[in-house]
């Protein structure tokens, strides 16, 4: 479908110098027995902005999003969530925190003995304090994001691996957490179901402007998302015109041998000299 | 398999006893934090209690049933057969129930919870758990804790009363004792202390049976093989710990309660 030429209000009206940071790692380091997999890494990222993480497999990308969550902590360093120093809060101050944040697993990692349903409304059950309606209300909604709604009172394992990515991401969603952390949400899929969980992340940053954190191997993807804007009347994503390309929030950033090699827009990423950089993109 | 030196694996070893220890303390803490998981209390309970009631029930009869069969050849040499429903409740009542219940409960609940757990730690849904702003400790350990001590008791208490049940119908069919006689002596010979020791156990029992379990599982680590492990390693370590407990509380309680 082509773009309408002119009539685009463009979704993204965004500068990354004034939005404040909702996630800074200042100088972080980690290994796993004596064995370096960040090494002094320092990044941010803005309010409503999607920084696609990239590099090759061990480069340590799941580790930056399980630190990013207080899940692991980091030998070295600092970072600061939503403006609170992760690094010196214990485990249950940091349950507090992790409701403002959602995170889809690299393996999806849902709760095998429970359904669907109560999978995606585990925060909500976790509250204690809806009422079973709202609960089933937000549920539906939240399935019906993914087109998944007629799966409720399936369990995990009778699902297939990109139905289960997809309701992962509606269990993250639910409660309409500040910030997102997709580990690989695309890999391992077919190039359709791929394209429907990039709709999802591209509508989820265009219509309720959540800042993200996204892993991927497939730099394809990113680069879909970084020309592609949601258009809710159609109820999918639409190319952008190149000129409001640069314009939109996501930047790239990608890391070899636990240092980050790049952080920059898509622009740079194709301008850049660097011969690594130009062989991981080609 | 890689050698390591003596004192790495004390140090090992000492951090295990350091973290169950932290583990347990936290599950006790839970119990006073809100919010309470009752609904997965009872959950357990069902699955702890009516799922053991089989097990224990003819565990508890055929252990009464041949205690009093090996005591009736003794007691007969020195011709007071009569003793044997004392015997036989004494036994019952103050050790054969309570341990054998601990590990019977050890042998299907602590590998069922090492299992549970461990594979929702390979398959990285205890870090879900976390990640969705949920204590695991809370949501799984402490519910297991609090129906395992508390479904444990009532289950050796059934325990203790088919012992006796197994132990009557023996001295009944095989030796000709007066099925009212039974009773009477077998309920007269229980002391204060001998049902306070009786039903003390069950509790301490449930909680090593629990706390045992969870922390194996927690500590799974690579994949299906480590939750194998973690599974085998629960039941040996909750089942010598039952008895190594028993010895040091049956003394303690002697001391406290004098000796018979
Ligand atoms: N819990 C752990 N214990 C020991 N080593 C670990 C642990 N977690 C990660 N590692 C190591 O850290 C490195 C980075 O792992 P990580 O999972 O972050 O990689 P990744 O970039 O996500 O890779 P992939 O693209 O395959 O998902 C790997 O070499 C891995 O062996
Ligand atoms: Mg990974």
């Amino acid at each position: 479908m082509a773009a309408p030429p002119i009539a685009i209000e463009l979704p993204v009206k965004f500068s990354r110098e004034s939005a404040s940071p909702v996630i800074v790692f200042e100088n972080v380091s980690i290994a796993f027995e004596d064995k370096p997999v960040l090494d002094g890494i320092s990044f941010k990222l803005a309010k409503g902005e999607t920084k696609a993480i990239f590099g090759v497999a061990g480069s340590g990308k799941s580790t930056l999003l399980k630190l990013a969550l207080g899940l692991i902590k980091p030998d070295s360093g600092s970072i600061y969530v939503l403006g609170e120093d992760i690094v010196q809060k214990s485990e249950e101050e940091l349950f507090e925190l992790r409701r403002k944040v959602g995170i889809v697993f690299q393996e999806s990692a849902l709760f095998d003995s429970l359904t669907v349903r109560e999978n995606v409304a585990f925060r909500l059950l976790e509250e204690g304090h809806i009422s079973e309606s709202e609960i089933e209300r937000r549920v539906r909604e939240a399935l019906s994001f993914v087109e998944l709604e007629n799966t409720v009172d399936l369990f995990p394992s009778e699902l297939s691996g990109g139905m289960r990515r997809r309701v992962a991401i509606a269990r993250a969603i639910i409660t309409e957490p500040e910030i997102l952390l997709y580990d690989s949400p695309t890999a391992g899929l077919d190039p359709v179901t791929s394209t429907t969980i990039v709709e999802l992340i591209v509508k989820q940053r265009d219509v309720y402007k959540t800042s993200s954190l996204l892993v991927t191997h497939r730099l394809q993807d990113a680069f879909t998302m970084a020309s592609h804007y949601f258009d809710p009347k159609t109820n999918h994503m639409q190319p952008l015109p190149p000129a409001a390309i640069p314009d939109v929030p996501i930047c790239f950033l990608l890391l070899r041998d636990g240092k980050i090699i790049f952080d920059g827009s898509v622009k740079d990423l194709a301008e850049s000299k660097d011969e690594y950089i130009r062989e991981y993109i080609s | 398999m890689e050698l390591i030196s003596p004192t790495d694996f004390a140090k090992e070893k000492v951090l295990a006893v350091q973290e169950y220890a932290l583990l347990s303390a936290h599950a006790i803490a839970n119990l006073f934090r809100q919010p309470r998981y009752f609904a997965d209390i009872v959950q357990q309970a069902d699955f702890i209690g009516f799922g053991s009631l089989p097990i224990v029930v003819l565990t508890g009869f055929f252990t009464g049933a041949v205690l009093a069969l090996n005591s009736a050849s003794t007691l007969q040499k020195f011709g007071s057969l009569t003793l044997i429903a004392q015997l036989v409740s004494v036994g019952m009542v103050t050790e054969l129930g309570p341990v054998l219940t601990g590990l019977m409960i050890a042998g299907r609940n602590s590998s069922g919870m090492a299992s549970e757990l461990g594979s929702m730690v390979v398959t990285e849904q205890i870090d879900a758990m976390r990640a969705l702003g949920t204590n695991p400790i809370k949501k799984l350990v402490t519910p297991r804790v609090v129906s395992t001590v508390f479904m444990l008791f009532f289950l050796t208490i059934i325990s203790d009363l088919l012992g006796l049940f197994g132990g009557a119908v023996i001295s009944h069919l095989v030796y000709a004792i007066d099925w009212h006689q039974y009773w009477t002596s077998a309920w007269q010979a229980l002391a204060f202390r001998d049902v306070f020791t009786g039903l003390v156990k069950p509790l301490l029992f449930g909680f090593i049976v629990s706390t045992i379990g969870c922390y194996y599982g927690l500590s799974a680590r690579g994949g299906t093989q480590g939750v194998g492990r973690a599974t085998t390693q629960a039941v040996v370590a909750a089942s010598v710990l039952i008895l190594a407990v028993d010895l040091f509380a049956t003394k303690l309680l002697m001391a406290i309660l004098g000796n018979r």
